[in-house]
């Protein structure tokens, strides 16, 4: 393996920090952060159709570019430093995902087009009411009726789950336990039965909803993946997922560390820049460390997703405990280095601050998946 | 994970196998894992002798041009070295000073004559080097030494002390940054002057350090002697000299540290995994923080390794801060894994077993070689272009 980028992906990534110093600028985030929806439609429609973003993972046999994962990396780091608010992590991140790793022909040749020009958005619903993140999360139960399946139950903390045009959601059979007995199905939103409200959060950048299914009929042709094998699968979609959730978290802390080291260097006490104390210095040194570690962590991966590894579902784990706590510690200190003005409403530290703290709960934290770790690695 | 290898350093890489592992496994087998940090006082001769051997097989300076002596090897070919050395089990390397610190030094700011006389000694094991920068009160200060070096007829006489200097007792020469204008500012009187170590002007004293081994020294220098021409750079300009060394490490060792720090860890793992520690949740956490942190690590190496355009590349400039503070952190788990065994030693009069060597020797890790102070106002300062503190 190379650890490096190619040229392409850091063309990516410069073309990817241009369009969104605009596109994302502070102002237009705090725009959007106050709306239900969660994000401009017209900037989802400009790095759809126009950069074709949303295509970048998808095949070009089902209307996307037909790259590979890692070009992925460099528009999540740069989604994340810019707090992109977008449907973009749980459409293609879990809902392109899961399609790809568990639809069938049909399947995948009826979503995956749409959901590469942007002009469908998915995600996956399998957390439950009580927000933990092992399977015994699957709470929501379905049965087999009139050549299809009825689905029950309540889904938690679904990101975007509100305005998601189609909802990927894991269901298990009744009195079935753990990993057994679960089946991932293709719901699509205005199905009869299917209820949504979106839940306020601390984080505004980036929307969860709750959905209740009270007795939805879906079709046979609904089931995504093999029947009862819903949990591995969820998994491994999972995992695709945090490579990307990583790399933004990635993104975010470097622009924590760049907003800390441009006030240490221009804010004067004692007569001289406060950058020059070793106090602020070396918490500066601390989160360059801690980013470009964690830069290790979710570029590896994402290089293990892009190859289909087996070791990925270590590598997702390590990224996620780790980059985790990266942004969490550079959100902080960049909140401590500014001082008052860090506190307030009206300083961007405070909306890096919360996007750690909303990212790292995401597909588990820290403690989670350095036990997953643990039980990987055969500790 | 691996370094990415094209098919010429995959050969290379099976060539250091094949001749480390000849010899390791022959005519040196006693010295195999022998004379690591903790243990750098034990099999010197033997040591000696190994390294002569490299370098009649041209192992030693691999990374230098070929004029003076090396293979003219990449900074990733040297890794790849690095890392058969561990995995073969190599003893300490002896002649590391001369290797990694003068020899690059010479090679940039050393005259002719100087790079004649002392570079092909090293490369072929001959002649091995010590460090004379810090004294007792110029540490994390280098700058404030006070070693003076005063011109007599044609040489240089010295008066003054020297400190953790390792391999003093069997070192044949040794750099020494002195004063020689001490009415000059700060930094430019200082001049950086090769001092042979046998010598009725020097005295070197072992100190005995908290793991109860002796690898540094302590060295006086009471008028001690050395020709006028083994001053490298000019007289007074010693300072840029000093920080010339200090920027040739390359990172190759990287890799073959960490192959270290995996045995390391593997042992450690087993054995919590024989107490049935493993079962206990809290220490799951700590172990699975270790082994992740362990891995990153790796995944730095190889991104400095394969972006070698920037040697002051972020993921250079983290090394030595990243592995000092995870192997301080890692020892801390190691002992506390073994509870109260931690506390019995391998055997009277004070002979640490092979976890408490390296467990207790880092708690020096985070101190040479920059302390991790110093290392975060490099990173600051040189990475992040913070401004420095008045001074």
């Amino acid at each position: 393996m190379e650890f490096s980028f190619s040229e392409q992906q850091e063309e990516l990534r410069r073309s990817a920090r241009r369009f969104l110093a605009s596109a994302s600028a502070p102002a237009r985030v705090r725009g959007v952060m106050e709306t239900e929806l969660g994000y401009e439609p017209a900037v989802w429609t400009q790095l759809s159709s126009e950069l074709g973003w949303t295509g970048v993972t998808i095949p070009e046999a089902y209307g996307g570019l037909g790259m590979g994962y890692l070009d992925l990396y460099p528009l999540m780091e740069e989604m994340g430093r810019a707090l992109l608010c977008s449907p973009f992590l749980s459409s293609i991140g879990l809902g392109a995902n899961a399609l790809l790793l568990g639809g069938n022909e049909d399947q995948k040749e009826r979503h995956l087009p749409e959901i590469a020009a942007g002009e469908l958005t998915a995600t996956l619903a399998y957390v439950g009411p009580r927000g933990r993140w092992d399977a015994a999360t699957v709470e929501a139960s379905y049965h087999k009726n009139n050549g299809g399946f009825l689905l029950s139950g309540t889904k938690g903390f679904v990101i975007d789950g509100h305005t998601a045009d189609l909802l990927i959601v894991a269901a298990r059979q009744p009195h079935s336990h753990g990993r057994e007995g679960v089946s991932l199905f293709l719901v699509p939103a205005d199905t009869t039965g299917v209820y949504r409200t979106w839940l306020p959060t601390v984080d505004q950048t980036r929307r969860l909803a709750k959905v209740e299914l009270d007795d939805v009929y879906l079709p046979d042709d609904a089931l995504l993946g093999a029947e009862g094998a819903g949990w591995p699968l969820c998994e491994r979609i999972i995992d695709r997922a945090i490579a990307a959730l990583a790399a933004e978290q990635v993104g975010a802390s470097e622009r924590c560390l760049e907003m800390a080291v441009e006030h240490a260097k221009t804010r004067t006490q004692f007569g001289r820049p406060i950058g020059s104390f070793q106090a602020i210095k070396h918490k500066c040194a601390d989160m360059l460390m801690a980013v470009e570690s964690a830069r290790s962590a979710a570029f590896y991966a994402t290089a293990l997703a892009a190859r289909h590894d087996d070791g990925l579902a270590e590598a997702a784990a390590a990224a996620k405990a780790f980059c985790s706590n990266a942004l969490f510690e550079c959100a902080a200190e960049n909140i401590q280095i500014h001082g008052g003005i860090g506190f307030t409403w009206e300083h961007d530290a405070q909306l890096y601050f919360k996007r750690a703290k909303s990212s790292e709960t995401l597909f588990g934290d820290a403690t989670h998946h350095r036990a997953r770790f643990a039980d990987l690695v055969g500790l | 994970m691996e370094l990415y290898l094209t098919e010429e350093e995959e050969a290379f890489r099976q060539k250091a196998r094949r001749w480390l592992d000849g010899q390791l496994q022959g005519p040196f087998r006693e010295l195999r894992g022998r004379g690591a940090s903790g243990d750098q006082d034990a099999f010197v001769e033997e040591r000696l002798a190994f390294t002569r051997a490299m370098g009649e097989a041209g192992w030693n300076c691999i990374g230098w041009p070929v004029e003076f002596g090396g293979r003219g090897c990449s900074v990733k070919e040297e890794a790849i070295f690095n890392e058969e050395y561990v995995r073969a089990n190599g003893p300490g390397r002896i002649g590391h000073i001369g290797e990694t610190l003068l020899g690059p030094t010479l090679i940039h700011f050393g005259s002719p004559e100087q790079q004649a006389r002392f570079l092909p000694k090293i490369v072929v094991g001959e002649e091995i080097w010590c460090q004379g920068y810090s004294e007792p009160d110029a540490g994390s200060d280098l700058a404030s030494v006070k070693t003076r070096a005063t011109r007599v007829g044609d040489e240089w006489v010295i008066e003054g002390q020297k400190v953790w200097t390792s391999g003093a007792t069997y070192a044949d020469w040794c750099f020494v940054l002195c004063q020689t204008d001490p009415n000059a500012p700060k930094h430019r009187g200082l001049s950086y002057i090769l001092v042979p170590m046998r010598q009725p002007g020097i005295q070197v004293r072992p100190i005995r350090q908290l793991t109860g081994s002796q690898e540094f020294c302590e060295v006086f220098f009471d008028g001690a002697r050395t020709a006028v021409h083994n001053v490298v750079g000019e007289v007074n300009e010693g300072w840029r000299v000093a920080m010339g060394t200090l920027a040739f490490e390359r990172g190759a060792s990287t890799l073959s540290q960490q192959y270290l720090f995996q045995q390391e860890f593997e042992a450690v793992v087993e054995h919590a995994k024989q107490s049935g520690a493993t079962q206990d949740p809290v220490v799951r956490q700590r172990l699975a923080d270790a082994w992740i942190g362990l891995r990153i690590m790796r995944i730095n190496a190889l991104r400095m390794l394969e972006n070698q355009s920037a040697n002051l590349s972020r993921e250079a400039l983290i090394g030595k801060l990243y592995w000092s503070n995870w192997h301080r952190d890692f020892g801390k788990l190691a002992l506390d894994l073994m509870g109260l065994e931690a506390d019995i030693l391998d055997g009277p009069p004070y002979e640490l077993t092979s976890t408490q060597k390296w467990a207790y020797f880092a708690r020096a890790d985070t101190i040479y070689a920059g302390s991790n102070q110093i290392q975060r106002n490099i990173i600051g300062e040189r990475g992040l272009g913070l401004p420095k503190e008045p001074r």
